[in-house]
């Protein structure tokens, strides 16, 4: 699938939450949406979701309207996972893993055989396989964003939206949930995560997205993600180096005198 | 494939089928229960040849409505509780606790009064249902769509407080100290002296209330993770919402507008029941039915067998039982908090 967002214009109040942005994501495509807080990240991924009116603009599935296409099917197509997940009940890891089938089920029906499949390979990619009996709140917080992230791929969409999956995570599990995302992204669906870790938005994804004050102001390979850039973006000045011929990107201090969006 | 899982989905069905022939056997026992001994099956046998003896009429025109109504009222009570805990996300949401059954018990008592009640044998339900959806709609108006606890709670007094208050005034302001006295005690909720009437005529109320609600499993269980999340995955919450409100308003509104109010059920089932479906509130919604029917006919078997004349009332009773819990719910989400 083909998502394809055309001058989105969000505005809360007086604030312009996205003042016009233009993105495409298509499928086998893994993009990192980074940018500074209140950037509008999230507010663009609930954009990419249909779950977010707008002021102008509008978001295409395939070249069809949300409307056009119907809960259902989009449900079915597009999965995704909210910035720090929440769970109002204290739910078993397997059931609430198993929600994510939500959109698959049939009116008076139990889970098919392909929902049990579903649940059990989210269950294991997500490394969560061993907590499946455990309920939500025995869990510690970056156990429970693995299990979100597994709710998530559970839906088995062919567009992955994951706002912040690693914000949670210990370094190990980062690289892990990096390396699953990007896995998902090459068996076909396409992906976009949220992140604010340089390195894993450099090493890990095909293509950036840079926001900054509801803009896009850098769209392409890692290689766009420029000291002028990073400056633009974060006011940060960066170290950047390569190990074992993999690119890294370290925040080091704020930049001295402030630099314009370009 | 996970066999947890799979054992987890088994063990709902037994569960359900177990609470469902619990309520079945509860219905048989308030019928074979009372101040008089009777023989039900001798009863039955003369109902079904037509014969007007003693123990048929004290079966038709006394037992029967009883307990028929005490298991559709405890039904819609207890699946009304869990469904509206499952749309507020709160475990303390119950029909009486946040003022739905006060507003049903207004429209209804506004019906009385007005004596619409004699104009039209379905004002009764219509209004304690109409009386329902408007305390239903003020509630949702006050707690917004995430109630926290304390929200909830005082938005529940508020609407109690306001819907007793114009009860009250219906009480003042009343003509005939007698009808007064009437009302006063339909409010404390009963099932004594209904009839198979009144019966028919709420029951199809409840029933359509029950079906709207228990369409909503699917739609509460996905509500766990968040409105975003919930309409990620293709349901649309305005409409989910809407069906919740007339649901409860149709389930509760009927039920109270024959028994008065009856408070607690749904907030004190759904809970115990709860930990039994996995917290799960699609699947809490049938079993909080069945429990409520049982929780209800029990309690009203109970002030039968009880010594205390004249009888208890049942919404006493079960006020007497509830508050408390209520009480010590309260107590432990605030150290949970």
């Amino acid at each position: 699938m083909r998502i394809e967002a055309t001058n989105a214009i969000v505005r809360f109040g007086e604030q312009n939450a996205l003042a016009g942005v233009d993105c495409a994501i298509g499928p086998g495509e893994m993009v990192a949406l980074i940018g500074p807080n209140g950037a509008g990240k999230t507010t663009l991924m609930r954009v990419l979701a249909g779950l977010q009116p707008l002021q102008a603009g509008e978001t295409r599935y395939d070249g069809r309207g949300a409307r056009d296409l119907g809960r259902g099917e989009l449900a079915r197509r597009v999965a995704f996972l909210a910035q720090g997940g929440e769970a109002h009940w204290p739910l078993r890891v397997d059931h609430l893993v198993g929600l994510g089938r939500l959109p698959h089920r049939r009116a008076f029906s139990g889970p098919s055989a392909a929902d049990h499949a579903a649940i059990e390979a989210a269950l294991a990619a997500a490394d969560v396989a061993h907590l499946r009996a455990r309920t939500l709140r025995a869990l510690s917080g970056g156990e429970r964003a693995r299990v979100l992230l597994a709710r998530a791929l559970a839906v088995e969409a062919e567009m992955l939206l994951a706002d912040e999956p690693v914000a949670a995570l210990d370094p190990l599990h980062q690289l892990g949930a990096m390396a699953l995302l990007r896995s998902v992204a090459r068996n076909g669906a396409g992906v976009v995560a949220v992140l604010h870790d340089l390195t894993l938005a450099v090493r890990f994804c095909d293509r950036l997205i840079v926001l900054a004050g509801g803009r896009v102001i850098a769209d392409g390979p890692p290689s766009v993600l420029t000291d002028a850039v990073v400056a633009a973006a974060y006011g940060v000045d960066a170290l950047r180096g390569e190990h074992r011929g993999e690119p890294f990107i370290v925040p080091w201090a704020a930049t001295l005198t402030p630099t314009p969006l370009p | 494939m996970s066999a947890a899982l799979i054992r987890a989905e088994r063990a709902y069905w037994p569960l359900a089928a177990a609470l469902g022939g619990l309520t079945l056997a509860a219905t048989f026992a308030s019928l074979a229960i009372g101040y008089v001994h009777l023989d039900v099956f001798a009863a039955l046998n003369d109902v079904a040849h037509g014969r007007a003896s003693l123990p048929a009429l004290v079966l038709v025109e006394l037992r029967l409505p009883r307990a028929a109504l005490g298991c559709a009222v405890g039904f819609s009570l207890g699946l009304t509780g869990a469904a509206m805990q499952g749309l507020l996300r709160n475990p303390l949401a119950d029909p009486g606790v946040v003022g739905v059954s006060g507003g049903a018990a207004l429209g209804a008592v506004v019906v009385f009064y007005s004596g619409l009640a004699g104009a039209f044998s379905l004002a009764l339900p219509l209004g304690g249902a109409a009386g329902a959806v408007v305390a239903a709609l003020a509630l949702y108006a006050l707690v917004g769509r995430v109630a926290g606890t304390m929200t909830l709670i005082l938005a529940g007094v508020t609407i109690n407080t306001f819907a007793g208050a114009l009860t009250a005034l219906a009480l003042n302001l009343s003509p005939n100290p007698y009808a007064a006295f009437e009302i006063m005690f339909w409010l404390m909720g009963s099932l004594v002296d209904r009839s198979l009437p009144q019966l028919w005529l709420a029951l199809p109320l409840m029933l359509a209330g029950w079906a709207l609600l228990m369409s909503s499993a699917p739609a509460l269980d996905a509500l766990t993770l968040g409105e975003d999340t919930a309409t990620s995955l293709g349901f649309d919450l305005k409409r989910l919402r809407l069906t919740l409100v007339a649901g409860s308003a149709l389930a509760v509104g009927g039920a109270v507008a024959v028994t008065g109010a009856i408070g607690f059920v749904g907030l004190v089932v759904p809970h115990l029941l709860r930990p039994l479906v996995g917290h799960r509130p699609g699947r809490l919604l049938l079993v909080s039915g069945f429990g409520g029917a049982i929780a209800l006919l029990a309690a009203d078997i109970a002030v039968r067998l009880l010594p205390i004349h004249p009888e208890l009332k049942l919404g006493v009773v079960t006020a007497l039982i509830g508050a408390p819990f209520l009480f010590g719910l309260i107590d432990r989400l605030r150290r949970e908090a």
